[in-house]
């Protein structure tokens, strides 16, 4: 059964200029997808109409079969959760606090938390490790830690799909291994994911299918080992890439040279 | 009653001693500072006085000086009941908008609400003079001053926040300069003494009637924010995340600014402008509680309440003729919040 379908979906900030267009995708259970892409192409603006935060100019998304322009904020919440990108604090809650927030749409509009929401959140804590820092203000954690105070706060939150803008940008080497760690496990217990990446190693190490978005399309959609080609990553950043095989049933890509580069050394040659 | 169960909850999630202590002082504070309250003033009064005074209104067989009546119910409880009332009412708008507004910088004047009820009172103290009517004219142009800077701003798309703080200062400041122009027009002896002393503030001259009817709109904003106030963490965070908590945040911050509307215009309009309670009560609640509005707000009601319930006291008993209260807030609020200022180094923010 699909989670989430996209039929023909396309958006435009100004009536004139779509940022992308004529998208087709579907998640079934338990996928991660990867949406790959240039800088600048659409990725975040997509994933954004996935879960209402922005409408669709043509087009549908479904939720379980529904279109979410008929349901509202709240009942989507409950399926989708989502870990925006770039989080700016103003006031130093403490995790427990923050990782509470994700009870929202299970409560009534002038409900209050109670003994079972609390009960939840301290779950997800003790799920990523961070009982221990529950009074602790979030603002004072390191990057790592915050990124795991969100995803605690998208599990009390308790949706079938989760929706990730970069979940790896802005982390050390480790904490990034980590948080794709995170999210095959979390794709093990049946959720679905969709996350952006500037990382094609990453849609190897994590995910079952990958996008890879240009020029306000999908280029290429399918399993990594198809889609994660030297072709298709000339096409879609202007580079050339090797992708090795590097043992322990990984790949990875190695940035070799731009395009431009290759062209003034087959000039002079 | 909602603060205790608030106390209660706060207790079994962590029971340390130090929020215990904190929480028992901020609701005993009050208390004791409404029953202290009556006891200073021109007119001497023995506590045992005004406890009889008190309950002769249940006991009407208690023997009582007409005089002692009169001080205790006439005079003593409207400015006490008003104190608490507009301390709280402000204290809490002022949380409320920092938390909606992202921004521990805001008061609850930010969308013009004090400026427009500004104008209101100026204009009806200008041509018409009697007090009722200047009440009503400084609530109404309260609200339509929030009015306008709501419509403005939320026309402004990409970033409906910052585009209502803005129209919300360009408002302010339209109000301001036609307070100007009421002040320029008014006669230098007899009106514009009154729109001047208006502007400052005070809380001197209230009868029981009008704070009944200012704590009508008053209770209902607090005690609907106080229903919400666990959302507010989550306005707090941004709207995007929010939406993605499920929060209809475009209906939840308009309910929000109702309310803070509701309660600071219907304050100010017994109490003129009293600056500096909403910005800094809340700073220094955070500094007790902490950031979460669950105990934010009713922290910032206990200390707002307190606090101008104390200025009043300070204010009718310093010197022989009253000092305006809106001047004594920042004179005694400032270097008091400059001292938690430098002993907290900031950390709640």
């Amino acid at each position: 059964m699909n989670i989430l379908e996209v039929k023909d979906a396309s958006f435009a900030y100004e009536e004139t200029k779509n940022i992308f267009e004529d998208i087709n995708l579907t998640v079934a259970e338990g996928d991660v997808v990867c949406i790959l892409g240039p800088n600048g192409c659409g990725k975040t603006t997509l994933i954004k109409c996935l879960n209402k935060l922005l409408e669709l100019k043509e087009g549908a998304v479904y939720i379980n079969g529904k279109n979410i322009k008929a349901v509202d904020q709240r009942e989507i919440a409950r399926n989708i959760g989502y870990i925006p990108q770039g989080h700016v604090p103003t006031f130093a809650f403490s995790v427990l606090d923050v990782v509470l927030m994700g009870r929202a749409p299970h409560l009534d509009f002038f409900e209050t938390l109670g003994k079972k929401d609390y009960k939840i959140a301290e779950n997800a804590l003790k799920k990523f490790g961070l009982y221990e820092l529950r009074d602790k203000p979030y603002t004072t954690l390191s990057g790592g830690e915050q990124q795991l105070v969100f995803f605690a706060r998208v599990i009390a939150q308790e949706p079938h799909m989760l929706i990730l803008d970069e979940p790896t940008s802005h982390l050390d080497f480790g904490n990034q291994l980590k948080t794709l760690d995170t999210i095959s496990k979390l794709a093990e217990d049946g959720l679905s994911v969709i996350m952006t990446s500037h990382y094609p190693d990453h849609a190897f190490i994590s995910s079952n299918k990958v996008a890879i978005m240009k020029d306000h399309k999908f280029m290429d959609m399918g399993k990594p080992d198809d889609v994660i080609t030297r072709e298709n990553l000339e096409k879609a950043y202007g580079i050339h890439v090797e992708i090795v095989d590097v043992g322990y049933n990984r790949k990875i890509c190695v940035p070799l040279r731009t395009v431009e580069e290759t062209e003034i050394i087959s000039f002079k040659s | 009653m909602s603060a205790l169960k608030s106390l209660k909850r706060r207790l079994s999630v962590k029971g340390n001693t130090r929020t215990w202590s904190v929480n028992t002082i901020l609701i005993i504070l009050p208390v004791v500072l409404f029953f202290l309250s009556f006891l200073i003033g021109r007119y001497p009064l023995t506590p045992v006085e005004v406890v009889m005074t008190i309950f002769a209104k249940i006991f009407p067989s208690l023997q009582v000086s007409a005089t002692a009546t009169t001080i205790v119910w006439e005079i003593r409880l409207p400015r006490i009941v008003a104190a608490i009332l507009v301390g709280a009412a402000l204290s809490v708008a002022g949380a409320a908008f920092q938390g909606t507004f992202k921004n521990p910088l805001v008061s609850p004047d930010i969308l013009g609400v004090s400026a427009g009820a500004g104008f209101g009172a100026a204009v009806a103290i200008l041509f018409v003079g009697v007090t009722l009517i200047t009440q009503v004219s400084a609530f109404i142009w309260g609200m339509v001053a929030v009015t306008l800077t709501y419509i403005i701003g939320r026309s402004i798309k990409s970033s409906p926040i910052l585009g209502m703080v803005l129209s919300g200062m360009a408002i302010g400041s339209l109000f301001g300069a036609l307070v100007s122009l009421c002040k320029y027009m008014a006669d230098p002896f007899e009106k514009l003494p009154q729109i001047v002393y208006w502007l400052m503030g005070s809380i001197s001259s209230v009868d029981n009637s009008e704070v009944f009817i200012a704590s009508i709109p008053i209770i209902l904003g607090i005690t609907i924010l106080f229903l919400l106030r666990w959302r507010l963490n989550i306005l707090a965070m941004g709207d995007e995340e929010a939406q993605s908590l499920g929060i209809e945040t475009q209906k939840l911050r308009l309910i929000i600014i109702c309310c803070c509307t509701l309660i600071t215009a219907a304050a100010v309009s017994i109490s003129g402008i009293i600056g500096w309670v909403g910005l800094v009560i809340p700073h220094i609640s955070r500094i007790l509680v902490g950031p979460d509005h669950k105990n934010l707000l009713p922290a910032t009601i206990c200390l707002g309440a307190s606090f101008l319930l104390l200025v009043d006291n300070v204010s009718r008993t310093i010197l022989i003729t009253e000092v305006p209260i809106g001047i004594l807030t920042a004179l005694i609020g400032a270097p008091f919040f400059l001292y938690l200022l430098r002993r907290g180094q900031g950390k709640w923010v």
